[in-house]
Order: C-alpha cells, then structure tokens, then sequence
C-alpha cells in the first residue's frame, strides 16, 4: 500500500526533475545560438568588407596562387631551394626556442610543485610568473623586441621561448604532482642532495611525459615561428610577406612558400605525433597527452 | 655456491654495462643539446646582439611607460609658444592658456623644479643650479650660446646652429628657428580627459558632486589621446573572434568527427576524406587562411573569426574523433536494448560520454584562441593586435603601448579564468581529459 502510493510520486518527481533540467538545457543552448549568432552579426557589421560579399571571392586568391604556381611549375623546385635558408630559419625558430623553453619550464615546474620544491615559499609566486608567462601573446614581446633589437629571428626566438617556458611549466608540474614520491624519500634517506633527487628519484618517472609535451609545443611553436616571421622577425613569414606584396602575376614565389609551409607542418605533426604515441603509449601512459 | 658467485658476478657485469649505456646515453643528449643550441646561436649572430642592441629605443620605451612629457616651445622667427603634452596636437593647450609651472609673458618663464629655471624669449636662459646660467641668442647667425666659464659637461651638446642640455630636470633644446623644453612627470598623462574637456584637471570628489555623469562618460570614453571606446571595442572583437571561431568550430566538428571516427562510419572513403580534410585544414594553418581570408572579406573581426574556425575545425575535428574511437560500446548496447533509435542511441549513449572531453577541449581552445585572436587581428586588422601594432610602429606612443600589454594580460588571464571556471562548473566530478 505504501509503496504503490510513492511510487507514481517518485515517478513524477524524477519527471518533474529531468523537465526543469532539460528546460536549463534548452535555455542555456538558446542563449548560446543567440549568442553566436549575434556575435557572427557583430562580426560581420564590424568587418570591411561583408560576409555575403566577400563569399564569392573565397576562391580567388587561392585560384590565382594556385594558377600562377601552376602555369610556373618548372620554377617551383628552384623556389623551393632559394627559400629552404628561411625555412630552416623558422624551424630552428621554432627548435631553440622549444628547447630553452622546455629547459627553463624543467627546472621552473620542479620549483613550482608542492612537494618537490626545495623552496616552499617560492611555489605560488612561481606559479604567477609561469600564468603571466603563459598569458602574454607572442606576438607582443616580439614586437617589443624587435624595436629593441632590430629584426630577425633572435626576438622571435626569444618571444616563443618564454611563452613555452609558461606553458609547458604548468604541463610539467602538474606532471610532476602525479610523480610518486617514494623514489625521492628513498634517496633522501641514503642522503642524496636536491638535484640528485630530481635527476634519479623524479626525472625517470616523468620523462616520457615531458618529452611528449616538449614536441607537442615543438608543432605549436612551428606555427608561431611562421606567424611571427610575417610580423617582421625573419624566417619564412618574412619572405611570405614580401612575395605577398609583390602582387598579381607574381603569385607563383608565394605559391612556393605556401607549399614549403604547407609541407613542414605536416610532416612535423606526423613525425611527432607518432613520436608523442609511442612515448604515452608504449609505456602504458595513457592520459592527457594522448588526447591533446 | 660457485655457481651463485659465478652468476652473480654476470650479474654484476651486465648491470655495469647497462650502467655505462645509460651514462653515455645520459651525456649525449646534452652533449647533442648543447651542440644545437651552439648551431643556432651562431646562425642567428646572437654574440652579434649586443651591437645591435638599440639602448636609446631602450630607454625611451621605459621612460615613456611610466612618464610622459610636456613640450613649451617658442618659434623664434615670430615669437609664438606652443605648449602640448608629448608635442601631440592632441595634447595641445588652448592658445593663452598654459600649466601652472609656465608663466606666459614676452619672455615666457618655465620652472622645471628644484630650482632650474628657463626663460623663454628673443634670449633664452637657462639657470642650472650648481653650475650656471646658460644663455643663447639664436637667430639668423647661430644660436651664439654663452656657457659659464670651464671644460663643457658632457650634458651639453653645443654646436654653431644647435644647443641642448639635458638634466635630470628636464631637456632644452634650441636651434636657429625653435626653442623648446621638456619636462618630465610620472603616469600616463591625460589618461581620463583630455585637455579640452572641462573635467580636465578635477577631483573624483568634484566629478562626483559635478552630477553631469553623463557628459563626464561621454568625455572619459571619447578621450582623443586614449581612444577609451576604440580600446574596449577592440578588446570585444578580439574575444568575439576567439568565441566565434571555437564554438563555430567546435559545431562543425562533431558532426565531421563522427564520419571520421572507426566505429560510427562505416564507409572507408569517407572516414578517410574527413581524416585527410582535418589534415589539411590544420596543416594549411591560421597564417594562410587569415592571408587567404582577408582578401576576400577584408580586415576585420569576421576574417579572424573564420580563420581560427577554419583551423580549429581541423584540430577539433581530429581530437573528436580520437575521442569517439574511445567511447565505450556497453553504454551503446544497453541504450539500443531499450529499443532506442539511431539517434537516441546517439544522444544518451554516446554524447554524454564525449561531452566531458569535448567541452574540456574546447574550453581550452578558447583560452589559447584568444592569444590568436591577438596575433591574427594584427595580421589581418582587426582587434586589439591591430592598436598594439599601430602603436609600436609609431614609435613614440610607449604608453599605449604599455597599457594594451597590461589590458591584453588582463584579458587572456580573465578569459583563462573564465573557462577555467567553466570546465569545472561544468564537468564537475567527471574525469576530464586536459
């Protein structure tokens, strides 16, 4: 008797309660699309030029680069030889500055976790510096620098450097919060120093992770490289800016460096992300990296 | 017993040997670390750096971001003054009107502080405590400065048709048709109004008592000098950018991620045209779909929307369907043992396990698009990337650019923030990727 009298009410309190929360759903997703759309308004009142315009021309640009490199394409392998300095240029942008950021970010996530850090007290400042590291675009301390230091690649080098030593510190610290702490008490126990500690205790167990991350940051930072030479800090942006403004009929030596661009990212995707797959998953890590 | 002495001492030697692996292994890769860093080093001339290093550009840009200066110049042929903050016209005072620190007169007086004083007239004058008065006559000859007696400090530069001094007070400069001198103050000058305003100069005291807020924001978010409402629309369209072009991608993603992801698409060529499409969308990259972009829509905040929307579409499309090849089929099942359609088994068996993943993602995405956003608005025109490379071209303007630094951390830390808070309001308690 009881229970058949609660059972239709529990039957519509369940119902009443999935209602109210699918009627929270249905009005958070209508304000979404009212915000997107909206927003996609703001866009495009805000642009030069329209939308509905512009949308027949999509094609244009990429048909003329496209038709110029083709008409030309006996002169592309030369082009591709006069721009392959500027390239590796940009890769090696991209190279140095991945690895002092990987090797300041090293020693910055070990002062920066709780546990490991020799100084405690010095974990959270640390930690704002690694946000606002982390905050500030590249492109505005390559700006900065290259009125300081006149073009080239040295600012941009140094811009992505600093922004990798902030993302890739909080990556690794919080790798490093998930490191077990027995191999170093182990150590400490035997009476090993600090760096001791870290190199034997800690290192093994991260770095497959740290790797995977350091190359993952390497594609992001080729990107960067790229965009940066475009504002001016040498590599092949540069050049693609200058061929850029050479104009129509000229396209072909644009077509080159888009194709140069076009083939450095894939084949650093590829080659690294079957890098980044056997390091997580040969060794039974399966975990952020893996998805990222 | 030999045995075990025997054993152990193989033992012993193989562990040595994989001891000494690791040790070689352990020094060549700083060794090839090190060497690489050299190659690079000495490809882009870093030792060649410290030539190149521009120490006045240096020191304008940090003088200029925590002070500003005030221009009083006479022009010697006819004897007018102008008087301009940073020598803007923007910053210019109304004719007659002048700072408390310059008395306008036939011969103007300007006190620098601590007891410099110059005087500006048909003879200039410039008493420099502890050292002496400076006087000059320029016109058609020269500037015929007189200098106090003794050796000329490396303070002054003097020649024929040019004199300036520069102290800790302030700057002088004269030449044959123009005398002219600075003096510098903390802050950024004329940062709420500017000088045409009749709120220049108040107290928030009096502005509060004054009651005309309206006026007083119409001033405030019209500052020439500042541009208050371009600054705050830029920073809007920099994040409009970054919202548009993740959410749109993230939408036109997942229906893809599904045709590319193993276990919901059953035609092969179709899960490979999408594998290669997100391939290609990601590996043609934000700096040539924003080139591409722009010319056909032109600058502004849609171009940027839609070339991170073009880019993102190809990662997310990527990790979607990465995440869909992970979905558990036992949820599926027992979804499709209630009778559940296609799209039922889609909407309760699949979706709420992607969802976590899905939002974490993107929530992520659109932190880091608004570092993009800032880079592609400079780029393609649009945002606050846009003022902050405008500014820096001037050269002069530092301020500014100090303050669209400080307002972009502001807002990439608050966007951090925000989504941060998102993702754990939002997927609170499920296990989320990164």
């Amino acid at each position: 008797m009881h229970q058949t009298t609660d059972a239709p009410q529990i039957t519509a309190d369940y119902l009443a309660h999935a209602c109210q929360k699918r009627m929270m759903n249905m009005i958070l997703l209508v304000v979404f699309v009212a915000l997107l759309i909206g927003g996609f308004g703001t866009a495009n009142a805000r642009n030069a030029g329209g939308f509905l315009n512009g949308l027949p021309n999509v094609f244009d640009f990429p048909a003329d680069v496209l038709g110029e490199a083709w008409e030309r394409a006996h002169l592309l392998p030369g082009y591709f030889l006069k721009y392959l300095p500027s390239l590796i240029e940009t890769v090696n942008i991209a190279g140095a500055a991945t690895l002092i950021g990987a090797l300041l970010a090293f020693f910055g996530a070990l002062l920066a976790t709780r546990g490991l850090a020799p100084a405690p007290r010095l974990v959270a400042p640390l930690r704002r510096v690694l946000d606002v590291l982390r905050a500030v675009p590249e492109i505005v301390i390559a700006l900065v620098l290259i009125f300081l230091l006149g073009g080239g690649p040295v600012p941009a080098m140094i811009a992505i450097a600093l922004h990798t030593v902030g993302a890739l510190g909080k990556l690794f610290s919080e790798v490093n919060e998930n490191a077990s702490l027995k191999p170093v008490d182990g150590l400490e126990s035997v009476g090993a120093g600090w760096l001791q500690r870290m190199v034997l205790g800690v290192v093994p167990q991260v770095a497959p992770n740290y790797l995977s991350y350091a190359l993952l940051r390497f594609e992001i930072n080729i990107r960067a490289s790229a965009i940066l030479g475009f504002v001016g800090a040498g590599g092949i942006g540069y050049d693609l800016r200058n061929t850029m403004s050479w104009g129509q009929g000229k396209f072909d030596e644009a077509a080159a460096i888009f194709l140069l661009i076009f083939g450095t990212i894939i084949i650093v995707d590829q080659v690294s992300s079957h890098f980044r797959n056997s390091l997580t998953h040969g060794r039974a890590y399966q975990d952020k990296g893996a998805i990222l | 017993m030999t045995d075990l002495t025997a054993s152990s001492s193989t033992t012993r030697q193989t562990a040595r040997r994989s001891f000494r692996r690791k040790r070689i292994a352990g020094l060549t890769a700083p060794v090839l670390i090190l060497a690489y860093l050299t190659y690079v080093f000495v490809a882009f001339d870093v030792a060649g750096l410290g030539e190149r290093i521009n120490v006045s550009n240096m020191k304008t840009l940090v003088a200029d971001s925590y002070s500003y200066k005030t221009h009083v110049a006479r022009d010697n042929r006819n004897g007018e003054m102008e008087i301009a903050i940073e020598g803007e016209r923007k910053g210019r005072y109304a004719p007659g009107q002048a700072p408390s620190w310059v008395i306008l007169g036939e011969t103007t007086r300007v006190e620098l502080g601590n007891g410099h004083v110059v005087e500006l007239g048909p003879e200039v004058t410039y008493d420099v405590p502890g050292y002496g008065l400076i006087t000059a006559t320029p016109g058609r000859s020269g500037v015929n400065a007189t200098l106090p007696e003794g050796p000329l400090p490396e303070w002054i530069n003097a020649s024929k048709n040019r004199l300036a001094v520069t102290t800790d007070a302030g700057r002088l400069t004269i030449t044959r048709n123009r005398a002219e001198v600075f003096r510098y103050f903390n802050g950024w000058e004329l940062f709420f109004f500017t000088l045409d305003s009749p709120y220049y100069g108040m107290s928030p005291l009096d502005l509060l008592r004054s009651g005309d807020y309206g006026a007083i924001w119409q001033d405030f978010w019209t500052n020439k000098m500042w541009r208050h409402g371009d600054v705050a629309w830029a920073l809007v369209e920099t994040v409009l950018m970054a919202f548009l072009g993740t959410f749109g991608a993230a939408m036109i993603a997942l229906p893809l991620g599904f045709l590319a992801a193993k276990n919901f698409s059953p035609l092969g060529g179709l899960r490979f045209a999408a594998r290669r499409l997100f391939d290609f969308l990601r590996g043609v990259d934000g700096l040539i779909w924003t080139i591409v972009l722009s010319r056909a829509f032109g600058p502004g905040p849609l171009t940027g929307s839609l070339a991170i929307l073009l880019t993102d579409t190809g990662t997310f499309g990527k990790i979607f369907s990465e995440a869909l090849e992970n979905v558990d089929d036992k949820q599926i099942e027992g979804i499709a043992s209630t009778g559940a359609a296609p799209v039922q088994r889609y909407r309760f068996g699949v979706i709420p396990q992607i969802t976590p993943v899905l939002l974490s993602q993107v929530l992520y995405y659109l932190e880091s698009n608004t570092r993009s956003a800032t880079i592609i608005g400079a780029i393609t025109g649009g945002g606050i990337g846009l003022l902050l490379t405008q500014a820096i071209i001037t050269q002069k303007d530092w301020e500014e650019v100090s303050y669209y630094i400080v307002l972009i951390i502001l807002m990439v830390v608050a966007m951090d923030t925000i989504s941060g808070w998102l993702r754990s309001k939002l997927i609170s308690g499920t296990e989320a990727g990164h």
